[in-house]
């Protein structure tokens, strides 16, 4: 009875006053619009948080899957090698460029090395690292994932009793938190690397002077701090990619979706998330 | 409990962003029975498909699974059911990173872990018995369409399941390999005694496998018979399915 006099009075409503309707329908759908994007955040937020915490009490089962973590350790870390060398090797070269170009008449040549290494162990090498592993494996796992879905092998799998997660999710995050400080370390040598090469060849640094600055100002913490930030990026990039992977419909338009969104929600949190570790790690801790 | 239906739908809704898909199935499958669910493209068929393996939870109603109301079962809780109801899936569902003999003896592993020889010999008797040889080692995506299919049949049974379905089993094959498929499914369930539901708009198909067919249409179980029933039905809306004529359906063009 209340539902008909309701709906019999917005009736009444609508027909005495078309013009309001019309009004207010365009703004009305832009902030549905901006209300629908703020479900949909919180929404993907509590999802990979429980996708998260089903795939760390997966670890449990880590046993029963070290197939598919060494298989993903290679995929995630080995297979990354190469790119993430290239692009060490040239940032470190950059880093040496910019800082002896930055550093003129202010600080002497000679602390060059330093500058690079705390650059590069603390920002540069966690950081660039993150981003490119994130466009590679967080595109792949995306794509991977999502390709499974839309052709039913992730509903087979729950068929069989086999549990997506701990199948699919769980040895993908072991992985990246495993792999990504391994090849940090990695990119921190060979970045450092092609500040060595620019310092010697472009400056004319002996590799003595070079080699002094960098001993003389090493810090552990710096390092440390590095590896503590490219394990949290790992896992960053790891469950974007299988959240975005699991959450894809469709077809080919459907996995492309989520593969662009895998990577662009990976590259965006490492760099939010890079902000707060520092002001935790450097401010708080140290 | 004797007597029971091996399978039993009540009430069944289920809607995809605000559009009903079911609305109202009521379906019984007996043991040992073959049911072919026939119907439109995009009508549903599948979805009442994936409710019967606990994939796609319910709005409203319920349904049984061997005695079991799934209706509200968690996919932990449906673990063990799982192994006793297995699925042929549309596009095989193949994992393509595996080889056929790892996708066969994948549903085993989970259970009981038998000793490699004794897996390997189970695998080649399964794929044997769909009429495959010497593809263990073979990744699944050299393989043809209906040798596709019929993997995934040999994974489905691997388990040794009492209810097995099949989603759209000879949609994309050709008339040949359909039929090489359709009667795997009658040899199944007469060897077996496999209770089994198949969905499909292959009306040779569902003939063949059929001991009961059902017409969903908008929504709800429009007709049931046994397949000479429905080839005899005057219900226009059956008739105009089975003889595959689009005057006299709504909404067709």
């Amino acid at each position: 009875m209340a539902d008909e006099r309701r709906s019999l009075l917005n009736r009444a409503l609508l027909e005495d006053f078309p013009g309001e309707e019309i009004i207010t329908h365009g703004a009305r759908s832009g902030l549905a619009w901006v209300g629908r994007q703020i479900l949909r955040f919180f929404e993907d937020t509590g999802r990979v948080g429980i996708l998260f915490t089903r795939a760390v009490a997966a670890t449990l089962q880590a046993g029963t899957y070290r197939r598919q973590i060494v298989d993903q350790m290679s995929a995630i870390g080995v297979g990354s090698m190469p790119l993430v060398g290239v692009v060490a090797l040239f940032t470190g070269a950059v880093a040496a460029v910019q800082a002896a170009y930055q550093l003129e008449g202010v600080v002497p040549l000679r602390y060059l090395g330093a500058v690079i290494e705390r650059s590069v162990l603390i920002e540069l090498g966690p950081v660039l690292t993150a981003l490119v592993v994130g466009g590679r494996v967080g595109a792949s796992i995306a794509a991977e994932i999502g390709t499974m879905r839309v052709t039913e092998q992730v509903d087979a799998l729950e068929i069989l009793a086999i549990d997506p997660v701990r199948y699919l999710v769980m040895p993908r995050l072991v992985a990246a938190l495993v792999m990504l400080p391994v090849i940090v370390v990695f990119a921190d040598a060979i970045a450092i690397f092609g500040g060595f090469c620019v310092a010697t060849l472009s400056f004319d640094q002996s590799p003595h002077t070079y080699g002094q600055a960098l001993k003389q100002f090493f810090h552990l913490k710096d390092l440390t701090s590095g590896l503590c930030k490219s394990a949290f990026f790992g896992g960053l990039i790891a469950m974007m990619g299988c959240h975005y992977g699991l959450a894809s419909e469709g077809g080919a338009e459907g996995v492309g979706l989520a593969t662009t969104r895998a990577v662009v929600a990976s590259c965006v949190l490492v760099l939010v998330s890079d902000y707060v570790l520092a002001n935790l790690l450097f401010r708080v801790t140290f | 409990m004797a007597g029971e239906p091996a399978l039993s739908v009540r009430g069944l809704d289920k809607a995809f962003g605000g559009r009903p898909v079911l609305a109202g199935v009521d379906l019984d499958v007996e043991r040992g029975q073959t049911v072919v669910v026939i119907g439109r493209s995009g009508g549903g068929k599948s979805v009442l498909l994936k409710h019967l393996v606990g994939l796609v939870r319910p709005d409203a109603g319920t349904v049984r699974v061997l005695g079991e109301d799934v209706t509200r079962y968690t996919s932990a809780q449906w673990t063990g059911l799982r192994g006793r109801v297995g699925m042929v899936f549309q596009g095989a569902a193949l994992f393509d990173s595996l080889t056929v003999g790892e996708n066969v003896a994948m549903g085993l592993r989970v259970r009981k872990r038998l000793p490699a020889d004794e897996e390997e010999a189970l695998v080649r008797d399964r794929l044997a018995q769909v009429g495959l040889t010497e593809v263990e080692s073979l990744k699944p995506a050299s393989l043809s369409g209906g040798m596709k299919k019929r993997v995934a049949l040999a994974r489905a049974i691997a388990t040794d399941p009492e209810v097995l379905l099949y989603d759209e089993p000879t949609t994309g094959l050709d008339p040949v390999m359909a039929d090489v498929i359709n009667r795997l499914i009658r040899e199944l369930q007469s060897r077996f005694g496999l209770t089994s539901v198949v969905v499909t708009h292959d009306m040779t198909s569902a003939y063949f496998v059929a001991d009961r067919i059902a017409y969903l249409h908008q929504g709800r179980i429009h007709a049931q018979g046994t397949p000479d029933e429905i080839r005899r039905s005057e219900d226009p809306i059956v008739r105009s399915f089975v003889e595959g004529r689009s005057q006299g359906l709504a909404g067709v063009r």
